[in-house]
């Protein structure tokens, strides 16, 4: 007992219990999703039995694979347009509006700013129910379906990329750019030769996690659906994991985690290279930045 | 002449002054386009008329003519129950979540922060790995999970803890809190990681060195300068939850364990109910506005200290 109370108040005590806390918080937060991976690859049709290994619902199955059920292969399409679309046109409204609200002092920069920062922090049915009465009962030049999707995803996401870019902005500071400017460069000019260079990381990693984000997200993009052709990837697995569905789900879920695990370690790794020597990682920054 | 430049320099004052609201007009316009106006349709709509003849219903954009029946019927619908259980529930549920989200979250984050080591870039990289798997897809493994013949049923029986299969997705509000502590918890984790990393391990030794024991250390150094990064994490957390509504649908699907977000989208995908629906909309988001901006003002806070 006395040996007890004394490895428990020695400080300097190897953290065991924190230890053991923390990995098997890992191991819940990560194992399910492996499992349901795991069942992308069941033989039978039940998704939550084990009956042997198959390529069954990628691409073996000639009606309800991933491959060859079009409500599927449309969902998946559906995804990776609306995020690539997303990122382009988040890109340049982000990064100029991150530039225009760092540098803009005075009148309209603090409303403009305000504005900017309240999707952050708005619950998503307040966004998605907000857009869906505007294009429903408000405007009627544009209807629900995929360009209105790409509406809510842009402003939604808009924030994100204003964020990264002008933590990025901030830490350069203004000294490149004075120094470019007393060498005669036009702001223009400046902008372009020696900001936009050195700000290329962080829109890169900015615009990565728009298309994570993106792709996952559920609620605006259902809110914002006309029917089942603007249909995406977690819609699709929203509407069909409460009717008889197969492991075409599942499947259809690990393809898209595929694309959404590239996009990070292309923001992980990507950037590290274009910094070239610069320290810090990746992963810590986007930590922090959260 | 500040810092005794000298003439020949370029005066920076001549830098023109509109380029930069130049730049950040576009994306401001977007969002006054597409937030703060439909924003303000929502309130709009809530305080218009239904339209019986083409079971719409009419926006009034002009504050003084709004109507307040929408509002009176939810007021209504909370004190006879039909919303005012799902409010009270949606409380419930994100209370409880969240007390069981920093029982787990705050330990991880605390363990990552300071034993972490040579390992925390992995660390970091596992505690991240949920962001990048879809919320939806983390449901759908454990609806896996959790069915009659599921995994979960059939450990259970296997240690003959049941005789049964438990039918977990059968309406249950256990689940589907568990459902929200399992989906939220990594957003808790990382502001929590931040705030505890930030921590001046010198102040951890003072107050050793100063012969506090390692529990009193603890409530009295590290728990007090975690505070920003626990109400961060907290409101971080809260404002999704409060907005959940398909966590609900695929773990439980019954109106026993009904949200406030399933009578959101219930009001507001539903033609003759559209008022109602915005006039709830408006009442959630003066409800969180608390949160909201206390979020807002924190982390801008945390990046003046930072700059």
């Amino acid at each position: 007992m006395k040996r007890l109370t004394g490895w428990w108040k020695n400080p300097w005590r190897k953290p065991h219990v924190l230890a053991a806390v923390t990995w098997l918080y890992l191991i819940w937060a990560l194992v399910p999703v492996l499992i349901a991976i795991q069942f992308s690859f069941n033989k039978g049709r039940s998704r939550s039995t084990w009956q042997g290994f198959s390529w069954r619902w990628y691409w073996g199955d000639p009606s309800l694979s991933v491959l060859h059920d079009p409500t599927l292969h449309r969902a998946l399409y559906n995804s990776l347009w609306l995020a690539a679309m997303t990122m382009i046109v988040c890109a340049p409204l982000g990064v100029a509006l991150a530039l225009g609200l760092t540098r803009w002092r005075g009148y309209g920069q603090k409303p403009a700013n305000f504005l900017q920062l309240i999707p952050l922090v708005t619950p998503e049915i307040v966004i998605g129910s907000a857009l869906f009465l505007f294009f429903t009962t408000l405007v009627h030049t544009i209807h629900l379906g995929r360009w209105a999707q790409l509406i809510g995803q842009i402003t939604y996401n808009l924030s994100t990329v204003v964020v990264i870019v002008r933590g990025r902005l901030l830490t350069i500071g203004s000294d490149y750019e004075d120094a470019a400017q007393d060498l005669g460069a036009s702001p223009m000019r400046s902008l372009r030769t020696v900001i936009l260079p050195l700000l290329t990381p962080a829109i890169f990693a900015s615009l990565m996690i728009v298309f994570a984000t993106v792709i996952d997200d559920f609620v605006i993009s259902q809110f914002l659906s006309a029917d089942a052709s603007s249909e995406t990837v977690p819609m699709k697995i929203y509407s069909s994991l409460r009717a008889t569905a197969t492991p075409a789900v599942n499947a259809l879920a690990t393809v898209m985690l595929v694309f959404t695990v590239v996009a990070i370690l292309l923001a992980v790794y990507v950037p590290r290279m274009l910094r070239r020597g610069q320290r810090g990682s990746a992963v810590e920054d986007f930590a922090l930045e959260m | 002449m500040p810092r005794g430049r000298s003439e020949s320099e370029p005066d920076r004052s001549r830098r023109p002054r509109w380029l930069w609201p130049l730049l950040a007009l576009p994306g401001t316009a977007w969002m006054v386009v597409f937030f703060a106006v439909p924003f303000y349709g929502v309130m709009a709509i809530a305080g218009g008329r239904d339209n019986i003849l083409f079971n719409t219903r009419d926006p009034r954009w002009n504050p003084l003519t709004w109507h307040w029946d929408a509002f009176d019927a939810v007021w209504q619908g909370i004190k006879n129950g039909s919303f005012g259980q799902p409010f009270l529930r949606t409380f419930e549920y994100v209370i409880v979540a969240i007390v069981v989200c920093f029982i787990i979250g705050y330990p991880v984050a605390y363990y990552v922060a300071r034993y972490g080591g040579r390992r925390k870039g992995l660390f970091l990289g596992l505690l991240l790995a949920p962001f990048w798997v879809s919320y939806l897809m983390r449901m759908l493994a454990w609806v896996n999970l959790l069915q009659d013949d599921g995994y979960v049923n059939s450990a259970l029986r296997h240690l003959h803890l049941v005789s049964h299969p438990v039918q977990w997705l059968d309406g249950r509000p256990y689940t589907v809190i568990f459902g929200l502590i399992y989906g939220y918890v990594p957003f808790l984790i990382l502001p929590l990681y931040a705030a505890l990393d930030r921590i001046d391990l010198r102040l951890l030794e003072a107050s050793r060195d100063l012969g506090v024991s390692p529990w009193r250390t603890f409530l009295k150094v590290t728990l007090p300068l975690s505070r920003q990064g626990m109400l961060a994490g907290a409101a971080i957390t809260a404002l999704p939850m409060f907005g959940d509504y398909y966590t609900n649908t695929l773990l439980s699907a019954s109106p026993r364990t009904n949200m406030i977000g399933n009578q959101i989208q219930n009001a507001v995908q539903t033609n003759s109910t559209r008022g109602i629906g915005a006039a709830l909309v408006i009442v959630l988001t003066v409800l969180l506005t608390v949160l909201m901006f206390y979020y807002l003002y924190s982390s801008n806070a945390a990046a003046k200290e930072l700059r």
